[in-house]
């Protein structure tokens, strides 16, 4: 089909520009770039499942950093809380003989033991995907506003959690979080050393799940999403079975951004209240917004720059100004997104003077 | 799509391309919070900061070099702070690195810096960050442990034995009650109730209520945000005449002009910058701290406030430090260790291999508000 | 617990609760006539607390009041005008996202046009500790003025709807467009107005709750939060329901804080929107009907 063929090209195309990048920093001695778009690449996970749930399946979420967070904080707690002192409990003898946990030294004399990392990404991730599948139930039989301010009453909640309790590091969040071995001589860590390593695999799971969810659309789901954003009684008329399929959609998203949540945790050493607030869930859909709702390529592309932009300090205080207003202009400019091409088609319109409706504001 | 891929790879080799900073000056970064919530901290640190680097490049700069500082704002996201951090030691190849402002920021650099071998200041309170030490890491406010020591070491003089604590959730807070709760044994202290409570809140008469309901002796109040002056107003207007105690966050004046009224007679340590104008004169920091006060009045057009004093002495120990022993990172930390008796805003600072923080007790007074809404020293 | 205490946190309950309502009655207002949840509701309160203690720098108090309230209203119809007036039939989504840029947009405008400090107006009446007893409970006069000035709006606003043609024309616009257009009304310009009305509400609540809340460059969003819980609460579209909302939450708050650790009580007031959310999104004084055959 001609979408995979043009999915193919790019993802090809996306690949090279990804090792291009690579040799260009490393040989002109700017590793250090590399840090922030591999930072970037994982808020970019967040962001590829928000486009599918907003653009494809038309349903908002202005929570989506709540999910990043679970997956992170939770991760971060199973690989610092140390186990030691309850190794007479059932639950951390159970624990330690299915070889689930591990001691190492913690950097001020003591040890600590606590979760393998591997086992508390793979808890955090299905944590977040069953509260997911457990909101969604109630949360899609809102519609419009309300279902926009459930998610982000979701997020808040989330994020009062983590920052009320003392177990999760209140203010100061957790640090000193380990490295996550995932496969033998590598690990998802920030140290210098592994810095391209780490890059390649940040973005080769980006290009993974934009392979992924790109099928996804080309296939029969995808064609029922749509439908499903079109008019969603008429795709009840014809059968689709649609609160089973936002349920799945909302939980995909979910995953993708708890995934984003554990690795990226892992990688920076530490997480903390601000990854859960409501500006890091506002950010996700700007970047969703300013990439053209339903264009995972535009979305990717557009988030990357404005990501690693803010992170570099780039936009000094204006940081969420630029965000902000990026969101108001392509909403009132450009609601398909930039690279939708909707936007020259209304330039256009504008200065031929076509008289447009008479203007109805409501929903 | 291709025409994207191309964009992306020019993007990036752009980038690639930027020249290199000139190797004349002396490059000193810095990561404040300048916008966010907690401007409040970061906004007068960064004016601070950027006072004093006009002043010594006028005078000559350190060692003959002008200083180059780099201030960059993180608004308080502990993420963001860690992404500059790596960008300034990596990049900008800074020679040391002030701030962070906030505790939370601070723990989350601290450890990168330290494996990186760049010497960190900074103008964040949390003890945690000096304790366990880390060889590059240094902090310039006063111990939170030790302001809880004055605040009761004044009430078991006072035989007052049952408190209430209240704190504001940032990490100051935390880090506070945390100190509170761990030393009011030592005292024989009973904290009967403690609290969090949030900035944004309208008001908080109703956990002040709930602190009265527990009839406690005394309330501390531990913030260093606007918010805190919200609970003596509350206690007081409800006719509550139980002793209040507040932190050094309570080290702004405006913070004393919001309670009103109701800021006669609240007990707090802080640092002697706010009592400057009945130092003796014979006090060490007397100088000292009249020219900052008159400096940062001069160019802001506001009272300082401590806050702003911690970048300030970040800020010149590294100048000394600079001064004692080089260039050289290794040993101007070393220098900076070894410094005693260095006169700051905060406090006298004696610095050595197992105290990083370098302020003891007697970096604080015990001051109080009189009945002109100004800061004296207690009785 | 004595009863005095209990009738203090029934004072701080309805402290909160009237702030609380204000806000919600600013989105119903909108909200009735254009259908548009407003998130930037919050920031109307702010911008006029602001203004309000600027201005107050160089005129006395009541001047600076209605200064603020004007600059106020000429923010909100500059907001219709520039963004909601020339949308061609927006989705619910793109307003969503419209009006949370706007508010982003002009938190982040306020930061850099005054700063980053918490502002008040003084007390009206007394200072921050004079209190009058009622029944054992102690209650600010600000309070007391919150709770009349705020009241007097309702009223006046109940009186416009009623009784003049303009609000009459506003109201049938509010139920149904497309018939008040056939009528001649100019549906544009009662946006407009909607706009405007809630903006200035918004000023003069916000500068006569300041000297109790303090006012910051970011104070809007919390707010506007809790605002929104109060309207749907009551049962959006209904302005007695926001007043009745607001009240409630800020007694649930209120005691939450009594019941619970006072760092959960935002939480609680999460918990309580979600409630209504997922259990009976009409409100406690909606109509379940109406709400179904409302379009959005």
């Amino acid at each position: 089909m001609a979408a995979r063929g043009r999915g193919f090209g790019f993802t090809a195309g996306l690949a090279a520009a990804i090792v291009l990048v690579q040799i260009a920093a490393s040989s002109a001695h700017k590793v250090f770039y590399l840090t922030q778009l591999t930072m970037a690449a994982y808020a970019m996970l967040v962001v590829l499942g928000l486009a599918l749930l907003m653009g494809y399946a038309g349903q908002a979420s202005m929570g989506q950093a709540g999910f990043f967070a679970i997956g992170g904080y939770v991760a971060a707690f199973l690989t610092t809380f140390n186990l030691g002192p309850r190794r007479d409990t059932l639950l951390v003898s159970l624990l330690a003989h299915a070889h689930l946990l591990v001691t190492r030294p913690d950097g001020s004399g003591g040890s600590v033991t606590h979760v393998q990392p591997w086992a508390a990404a793979l808890f955090a991730i299905t944590l977040a995907a069953a509260i997911a599948w457990l909101i969604a139930g109630p949360v899609f039989r809102l519609r419009g506003h309300y279902l926009a301010m459930a998610t982000l009453g979701f997020g808040i909640i989330v994020h009062r959690i983590f920052l009320g309790s003392s177990y999760f590091g209140a203010a100061d969040g957790i640090s000193d979080v380990p490295a996550l071995a995932l496969l033998p001589g590598f690990a998802i860590t920030g140290r210098a050393a592994s810095r391209v390593s780490n890059y390649y695999a940040a973005w080769g799971l980006v290009l993974l799940t934009l392979w992924m969810l790109t099928n996804l659309i080309g296939s029969r789901i995808g064609r029922a999403l749509r439908a499903i954003h079109g008019s969603e009684n008429a795709a009840a008329a014809v059968g689709i079975p649609i609160a089973r399929f936002k349920t799945q959609v909302f939980v995909l998203a979910a995953v993708l951004a708890a995934v984003a949540g554990v690795l990226l945790t892992h990688y920076n050493g530490g997480i903390g209240p601000s990854d859960a607030s409501v500006m890091k869930s506002v950010r996700y859909v700007a970047i969703v917004a300013v990439g053209g709702m339903a264009n995972l390529r535009g979305a990717l592309a557009m988030g990357t720059v404005l990501t690693f932009l803010s992170l570099r300090g780039y936009f000094g205080s204006f940081d969420d100004l630029v965000f902000g207003g990026i969101l108001l202009a392509m909403m009132l400019f450009a609601p398909e997104g930039l690279v939708g091409g909707a936007i020259w088609r209304r330039l256009r319109s504008m200065f031929s003077g076509k008289r447009r409706g008479d203007d109805r504001t409501g929903a | 799509m291709m025409r994207k891929v191309t964009i992306l790879s020019v993007c990036a080799a752009l980038l690639a391309a930027l020249p290199a900073a000139a190797a004349e000056t002396i490059k000193i970064g810095a990561i404040l919070a300048v916008t966010g919530p907690a401007a409040f901290l970061g906004a007068p640190e960064s004016k601070t900061l950027e006072m004093l680097a006009a002043q010594v490049n006028a005078a000559g700069g350190i060692k003959g070099m002008k200083v180059e500082l780099v201030i960059k704002d993180s608004a308080g996201d502990a993420e963001k702070a860690l992404s500059l951090a790596k960008q300034l030691v990596e990049e900008d190849k800074v020679f040391a690195v002030l701030g962070p402002s906030t505790s939370g920021e601070s723990m989350k650099i601290k450890q990168y810096m330290d494996e990186n071998a760049t010497l960190l200041l900074s103008c964040a309170a949390a003890e945690s960050i000096t304790t366990p030490i880390m060889k590059w890491v240094f902090k310039t406010p006063q111990n939170d442990a030790n302001a809880a020591r004055w605040i009761f070491t004044d009430m078991k003089k006072k035989g007052l034995k049952k408190i209430g604590v209240l704190a504001s959730n940032s990490g100051f807070g935390k880090a506070g009650q945390a100190q509170l709760e761990k030393l009011a044994p030592e005292f024989g202290i009973e904290i009967a109730i403690s609290e969090t409570y949030a900035k944004d809140e309208v008001d908080l008469d109703a956990v002040v209520t709930k602190l009265k309901a527990k009839d406690v002796q005394a309330v501390v109040n531990w913030s260093i945000e606007p918010a805190q002056a919200k609970v003596p107003v509350s206690i007081r207007k409800m006719g509550w005449n139980v002793p209040i105690y507040q932190s050094h966050g309570f080290g702004n004046i405006k913070y004393a002009d919001a309670c009103g009224p109701a800021s006669e007679g609240i007990l707090f340590p802080a640092g002697r910058l706010l009592v400057v104008d009945v130092l003796p004169d014979t006090h060490p920091q007397k100088a000292l701290l009249m020219k900052y006060k008159k400096d940062y009045e001069e160019a802001t057009k506001e009272a300082p406030s401590t806050f702003g004093g911690h970048a300030y002495d970040a800020f010149t120990l590294l100048a000394k430090a600079i001064e004692v022993g080089g260039l050289d990172k290794e040993k101007a930390r070393a220098a900076l260790e070894g410094l005693t008796g260095f006169v700051g805003t905060a406090g006298i600072f004696n610095f050595s291999a197992t105290d990083h923080n370098g302020l003891g007790m007697d970096a604080f007074e015990l001051l109080t508000v009189n009945k002109n809404c100004k800061f004296v020293l207690a009785q | 617990m004595s009863s005095d205490i209990l009738l203090q946190f029934c004072v701080a309950g309805v402290t909160y609760g009237i702030i609380y309502g204000v806000v919600a009655i600013g989105f119903t207002i909108i909200y009735n006539t254009t259908g548009i949840i407003n998130f930037a509701q919050g920031e109307f309160l702010m911008i006029g607390g602001m203004t309000a203690v600027t201005l107050h720098q160089h005129a006395p108090l009541p001047v600076a009041i209605l200064g603020a309230v004007v600059i106020t209203m000429l923010v909100g119809a500059a907001i219709e005008v520039l963004f909601i007036r020339w949308l061609d039939r927006p989705s619910v989504l793109r307003m969503i996202i419209i009006t949370i840029g706007v508010s982003i947009v002009i938190r982040e405008i306020a930061l850099h046009l005054w700063d980053e400090k918490s502002h008040a107006l003084p007390h009206f009446t007394g200072n921050s500790v004079s209190a009058l007893t009622v029944a054992g409970a102690k209650i600010s006069p600000q309070v007391l003025w919150v709770i009349g000035v705020c009241g007097a709006m309702v009223l006046l606003l109940s009186l416009f709807f009623r009784a003049t043609p303009l609000g009459r024309q506003m109201r049938a616009c509010a139920s149904n467009r497309d018939a008040a257009r056939l009528c001649g009304i100019n549906a544009r310009n009662m946006v407009t107005l909607s706009f405007v009305l809630s903006a200035g509400m918004g000023a003069l609540a916000g500068c006569v709750v300041s000297p109790i809340t303090y006012v910051q460059y970011d104070s809007g969003a919390g707010l506007a939060i809790k605002g929104f819980t109060a309207a749907i609460l009551g049962g959006l579209g209904s302005t007695a329901g926001a007043a009745a909302g607001g009240l409630i939450l800020g007694l649930l708050e209120s005691f939450g804080v009594w019941l619970l650790p006072a760092a959960y009580k935002d939480a609680v007031a999460i918990a309580v929107m979600l409630g209504v959310l997922f259990l009976r999104p009409s409100g406690i004084f909606g109509s379940a009907e109406a709400a179904r055959l409302r379009e959005y």
